[in-house]
């Protein structure tokens, strides 16, 4: 079943990235959006944990990123998505998990 | 109440200042000052436009001091002061310039 | 007699709305003539990042208002190197932010120092009142 997991908080300010990794299954996609999309950045642990996680997609929200100058400075694999995009990839979910 | 410019009716807030920037035109200012009895001349003008460009780099309206310091620094001491500046506008160069230009009231101004 | 007065900045921007409203505080409070400074920490590094272009989220753009701060006499912004490090951030990703000294004809002199943890302690510690955001 492909679950989508949905992350907007920064990854230094608490813990939803993490939790969100540890319950994320392989074939799932995780979509970072508001302050998640720090986590994206490279150079991070955050980034590291993202390029350890076998089967899992990543994806950040491109509008949150450039408002935060950080979209210069994604980790590789890491897909960019636009609002539209945002909308499919609920579309294609079976399960949408918000981690708040 | 909005102000009527050009056949527009803009709306601006209780004390008015223009609500939307975006719909500032040099007939705004001429519309204002009209209201108050002023004549703007290019002294007045010069104000105005340095008033829009600070605006424009740094997103906000400065306090008068602020607006003195860089006055002066721009376009030299003999404007960069406040007797100056109150001269072109007595309202309050902060305030009143600011209205004119379709900025916002400046922030740290009670 | 003036006192030292630290605004301490921890939030990301945009995400909530502690920067926006620190920075208007700083730019009110500059008009009192106090010996301010600014330290940024934890996720508050972020607000001082360039490039930000918030056209795609519909929100105020308020990152090159950083710039101003000089304007206000405002010039004494400490940024932790830890802070940055963890966050694969280097001086180079934020805004080269300046002063200009009246005194020495306008020359422009940087307004952050980089400091560590634990010098930024010390700085803490000196302060007469701090404001945390």
């Amino acid at each position: 079943m492909a679950m989508l997991h949905t992350v907007n908080k920064s990854p230094f300010e608490s813990n939803s990235f993490e939790t969100c990794l540890g319950l994320a299954k392989s074939g799932s996609t995780v979509l970072l959006f508001e302050d998640g999309v720090y986590a994206a950045t490279a150079g991070t642990s955050a980034a590291d944990a993202i390029s350890n996680a076998n089967g899992i997609t990543f994806a950040v929200l491109g509008p949150d990123a450039q408002a935060r100058g950080i979209d210069g400075k994604l980790a590789d694999g890491i897909k960019v998505v636009d609002y539209d995009g945002f909308v499919d990839l609920v579309a294609e979910s079976d399960q949408v998990q918000a981690w708040l | 109440m909005p102000i009527d410019v050009n056949g527009k009716s803009l709306e601006v807030d209780e004390e008015g200042y223009l609500s939307n920037l975006n719909e500032w035109e040099p007939a705004v200012a001429e519309v204002m000052a009209k209201a108050e009895d002023l004549e703007l001349t290019d002294d007045h003008w010069e104000i105005i436009n340095f008033l829009r460009e600070y605006y424009e780099e740094y997103q906000i309206a400065p306090a008068v001091r602020v607006l003195t310091k860089a006055v002066g620094k721009k376009l030299g001491k003999e404007k960069g002061n406040s007797k100056y500046l109150y001269e072109l506008f007595p309202y309050g160069p902060g305030k009143q310039a600011c209205k004119y230009a379709g900025l916002p009231k400046p922030t740290g101004c009670v | 007699m003036s006192k030292k007065f630290m605004y301490l900045n921890r939030k990301a921007p945009y995400g909530t709305v502690y920067a926006l409203e620190s920075l208007e505080v700083v730019l009110i409070g500059a008009a009192f003539e106090q010996d301010v400074s600014l330290a940024f920490i934890g996720d508050g590094v972020y607000q001082l990042t360039k490039g930000q272009n918030t056209d795609g989220i519909g929100m105020k753009n308020f990152s090159p208002t950083y710039s101003a701060l000089g304007d206000y006499d405002v010039n004494k912004i400490y940024v932790e190197k830890e802070s940055l490090e963890e966050r694969g951030l280097t001086l180079d990703d934020l805004q080269h932010l300046v002063w200009e000294d009246e005194d020495e004809d306008w020359a422009e002199k940087d307004s952050i120092r980089l400091v560590s943890r634990a010098e930024l302690a010390d700085v803490l510690d000196d302060q007469d009142v701090v404001l945390s955001f």
